[in-house]
């Protein structure tokens, strides 16, 4: 299974068919690589529009009662631009990730179930087309068609038939019913797989962190998304059969849907924030050429996240009224979930420390990860105090809160990642001097936007509205926010450029040019369809380093 | 690797990490924004400050080191030119360390936890004092009613309080209520925001300490025009406030020499949705806000516009002028009869 061993695998030969049987071969596959590659390009594909939509907001909040958009439109904005980056954005990237590497990770051939694979990635692609449709369909046969514009965690009753009439709110919630589908398939697969068909002498203990966070991941995702899968069932029921879960107006609850809402809201944020974590520990260590620090604490803490995380919901309902020993409650668990967090980052920064750190593109994501997680973590502690959240809540606060972890950390770390793994995916690298534009257009328009962002939020503007008074002392922040959405589309164009010209022209990767020490790095770039030609045996979490090193094994120390 | 990106790197964190601190610090010092939450004039807004400051103090110093830390090891760790090449001595973890830093977050969280809690408890658990007033706040698409049912008061997006102090003590107690979406009562300066959910009421209080006005506006998304949901709060000195009320529980004014504005707005549609109470109309609870003393209000539609005679005519002749989306409709006057109608609005002091 060695550096060596590539000559096992037969030259892989440039094999062109007509350009009609390669689309075939991709929508028709059960590849596990293939399926990844798709989720991902879908994902980037949706990001582009997200990206748009956040455009239009933006130019409308340049200044004070501009009239770029109407009210109508920036609703609709808000509400599909942030259904669209949580689930046809961040959920197919970290399941496209995920879906390339785990079975790579533990040797196996592919996933545990190809053909659940295969349904769970088209039902998601399938669900955003079903969300985009609305801006044709939404008002039904009756009205020209209008996007959902009921906010993405679609407080009741404002979708209620009273309040949302024709059928943009049931895009909406369809698009969730049908991705949510496809969000479980995966994650049982995700789990079914490490659990089962892991290569010999890979016990739980000697998988990757990658493979061990994808776990969590899977689990978290099957616990959230279903009430969330409930909830939309629910409201249709509502909707269309008579019920009166969420109708206020028949003695229903809107507190029950923001429970629904947020018991699956909040460990989705983990669900996306996991596979950060994930390719964090995969880079940081290969780039700072040392084991990674902690192992055995650092999948403590992420079982611990994945627990606790189950138990924060109701931190996002501060001023809902609740009961004081509720908000107690919430309070305590939401700040304790910084305790496994916080030693994750001492241990990337333990796996740093004595290292020799070599700055590559991937590593360059991974510090902007390091720095803007800790300040979203930090940022994420204030508003756990329920008291400093009742003015933060629904304020620009906390905007650029998320935005700082789902940008700031996320994306950061999922952009490391794809100059990563890019060359294993194509054999080709990514260029070095477009990335480092890409870093640096996007590090420069993120904090600009972002962190600007948050003090509008402690001078009192609310979210989601689509103009603003003068003389509130928001206009300047507001136009500083605004200037930074450039530099991030110089930077998010930069990559895509950089992803074409590299996939063309790149320089030829190798199997291994990163040096590293997972079993991906074993098998040509790219891997044959069936991975591995012999089944791998592994001793350590290093195999790689094992070969490498056979004088200094790593299995003689764990 | 070049030591000149590290560099850079650094720097950048470094100033983008100065600005920010020093910005918010203006921000927050500065009288700058009338909607500031760290110039609090109420309680509860004090007390939820000054955990705010303290919070974020810890918070601070937790990422002054964290960051120390972060730079010290991009500097201290990078690749030397010249490197020999060979891997640095493979570190796999040390217990100690991980519980040393285990051990110190338990214990900032359990401080930050407590100091939480006691102001949880002393805002949310308050009971109303003697003397306190009572007002019952009502959230509609979108604007704000608000009744005083001690009182006998009804009036619409301007919430008149009386100051409080230890001569007169007078903190006000708002029953919050929505007639339809969820909407959020947030005056920065005066408390932290809640919710008004249907079919689920809430309350919150005031006890402010300044004369004034203060500026809000609704902090929950309730529909399209939720932006324009803007919120004012007057804080009168008890006398300005008793005579206030006073003005506000007498009928309107019946004035002849404007009964054809009268008839206008009473033989369209205006009146299924908007009450003035005079010797023939009693208060009533209706669609859109109370006209009966329609001219003792700074704004119309809900802080959007200046209450002046043309801004009137303009939202009366289209709604959606002022306000797109707004649920009042254009009634296709004429003219002259908006013309007549503003001369009657006028007289409602």
């Amino acid at each position: 299974m060695a550096t060596d061993s590539i000559a096992l695998y037969p030259t892989q030969t440039n094999s062109r068919r007509p350009l009609v049987d390669q689309l075939h071969a991709w929508i028709t596959t059960v590849d596990h690589k293939r399926l990844g590659i798709l989720y991902v390009l879908y994902g980037l594909l949706m990001f582009g529009v997200g990206g748009t939509e956040a455009t239009v907001m933006r130019l409308q909040l340049l200044r004070p009662h501009n009239d770029f958009v109407s009210p109508q439109v920036f609703n609709r904005m808000f509400t599909m631009h942030g259904t669209t980056m949580i689930f046809f954005v961040a959920m197919p990237l970290v399941f496209g990730f995920a879906n390339y590497l785990v079975p790579l990770m533990i040797g196996a051939r592919d996933m545990a179930f190809p053909r659940l694979n295969a349904f769970s990635f088209w039902m998601t692609a399938f669900g955003g087309l079903l969300l985009y449709f609305s801006f044709l369909g939404g008002g039904g046969l009756y009205g020209a068609g209008s996007a959902p514009d009921v906010g993405w965690f679609a407080y009741a009753p404002l979708t209620s038939q009273t309040f949302s009439v024709g059928h943009s709110t049931d895009f909406w919630t369809l698009a969730l019913l049908v991705s949510g589908v496809g969000s479980v398939g995966t994650a049982i697969n995700i789990i079914a797989s490490i659990l089962c068909t892991r290569c010999p002498g890979m016990t739980l203990g000697k998988m990757p962190l990658f493979v061990w966070l994808s776990f969590v991941m899977g689990g978290l995702v099957i616990l959230a998304v279903s009430p969330l899968t409930a909830a939309q069932a629910m409201l249709l029921i509502d909707r269309y059969l008579g019920g009166h879960f969420f109708d206020t107006q028949a003695g229903g609850s809107a507190a029950i849907w923001m429970h629904f809402f947020w018991i699956f809201g909040h460990p989705e944020v983990y669900v996306l924030v996991l596979p950060a974590f994930a390719i964090v520990s995969e880079v940081v260590p290969v780039f700072s050429r040392k084991a990674i620090f902690g192992y055995p604490v650092m999948v403590a803490a992420t079982i611990a996240i994945g627990f606790i995380g189950m138990s924060v919901w109701a931190h996002h309902m501060f001023t809902i009224g609740m009961s004081s020993n509720a908000n107690t409650f919430f309070v305590l668990s939401t700040m304790a979930i910084a305790v496994p967090t916080g030693i994750k980052i001492f241990n990337w920064l333990g796996t740093m420390w004595g290292g020799k750190i070599e700055l590559k593109i991937p590593m360059l994501f991974c510090i902007g990860f390091l720095f803007q997680f800790l300040i979203a973590g930090l940022t994420g502690v204030m508003q756990a105090a329920a008291p400093f959240d009742w003015h933060l809540s629904n304020s620009y606060f906390v905007v650029a809160h998320f935005h700082y972890v789902i940008v700031g950390a996320i994306l950061f770390a999922i952009f490391g990642g794809v100059y990563y793994w890019f060359p294993k995916v194509t054999g080709k690298l990514l260029s070095e001097a477009i990335g480092r534009v890409h870093f640096w257009m996007f590090f420069i328009g993120f904090h600009l936007t972002f962190d600007f962002m948050h003090i509008p939020g402690l001078l009192g503007m609310p979210r989601r509205i689509y103009t603003y008074e003068p003389g509130r002392g928001w206009d300047t922040w507001n136009l500083i926010v605004t200037v930074g959405v450039f530099f991030q589309a110089v930077g998010a164009l930069a990559f895509a450029f950089n992803l074409l010209w590299s996939y063309f022209f790149g320089e030829k990767a190798g199997s291994d040019p990163w040096d590293a020490w997972t079993l991906e790095w074993s098998v040509p770039s790219p891997p044959p369809a069936y991975n591995f030609a012999v089944v791998p045996e592994v001793r350590s979490r290093r195999p790689l380093w094992d070969v490498k090193h056979p004088e200094d094994p790593d299995w003689k120390y764990e | 690797m070049s030591s000149t990106s590290t560099k850079w790197l650094v720097c950048g964190i470094v100033n983008l990490t100065v600005c920010l601190v020093a910005d918010s610090c203006a921000a927050a010092s500065a009288q700058s924004s009338p909607t500031n939450i760290f110039a609090p004039a109420s309680e509860p807004a004090h007390s939820v400050v000054g955990l705010s400051l303290f919070v974020l103090a810890v918070c601070a110093a937790i990422f002054f080191v964290v960051f120390s830390l972060l730079v010290y090891c991009l500097f201290k760790f990078r690749r030397k030119p010249g490197d020999d090449g060979r891997e640095p001595p493979q570190i796999y973890g040390s217990n100690p360390i991980e519980l040393a830093w285990t051990v110190m977050p338990v214990l900032i969280v359990i401080v930050l936890f407590l100091a939480s809690v006691r102001v949880i408890k002393a805002v949310q658990d308050a009971e109303p004092p003697p003397g306190a007033v009572e007002v019952t706040a009502i959230a509609h698409q979108f604007w704000w009613e608000f009744r005083y049912p001690t009182i006998g008061v009804v009036t619409a997006n301007e919430l008149h309080v009386p100051v409080t102090n230890s001569s007169s003590p007078a903190s006000t107690f708002i029953r919050l209520l929505s007639a339809d979406t969820d909407h959020s009562f947030w005056v920065p300066r005066l408390a932290g925001k809640t919710d008004l959910i249907p079919n689920h009421p809430n309350r919150m209080w005031i006890a402010p300490s300044e004369t004034g006005v203060y500026l809000g506006q609704c902090a929950q998304y309730c529909g399209t025009q939720h932006a324009k949901m803007l919120l004012r709060v007057y804080v009168d000195s008890p006398e300005q406030f008793r005579e206030w009320s006073e003005r506000q529980t007498r009928p309107a004014d019946v004035n002849p020499a404007v009964s054809e504005g009268r008839h206008i707005f009473e033989m369209n549609a205006c009146v299924n949705c908007h009450t003035v109470a005079d010797t023939t109309n009693p208060r009533d609870s209706k669609f859109g806000p109370d006209l009966t003393h329609l001219m003792s209000r700074d704004t119309i539609a809900a802080g959007a516009a200046p209450n002046t005679p043309e801004n009137l005519r303009r939202w009366i002749e289209n709604p959606d002028s002022l306000k797109p989306g707004s649920l009042m409709p254009a009634m296709g006057l004429a003219p002259h009869e908006i013309e007549a109608l503003v001369a009657y609005l006028e007289t409602l002091r």
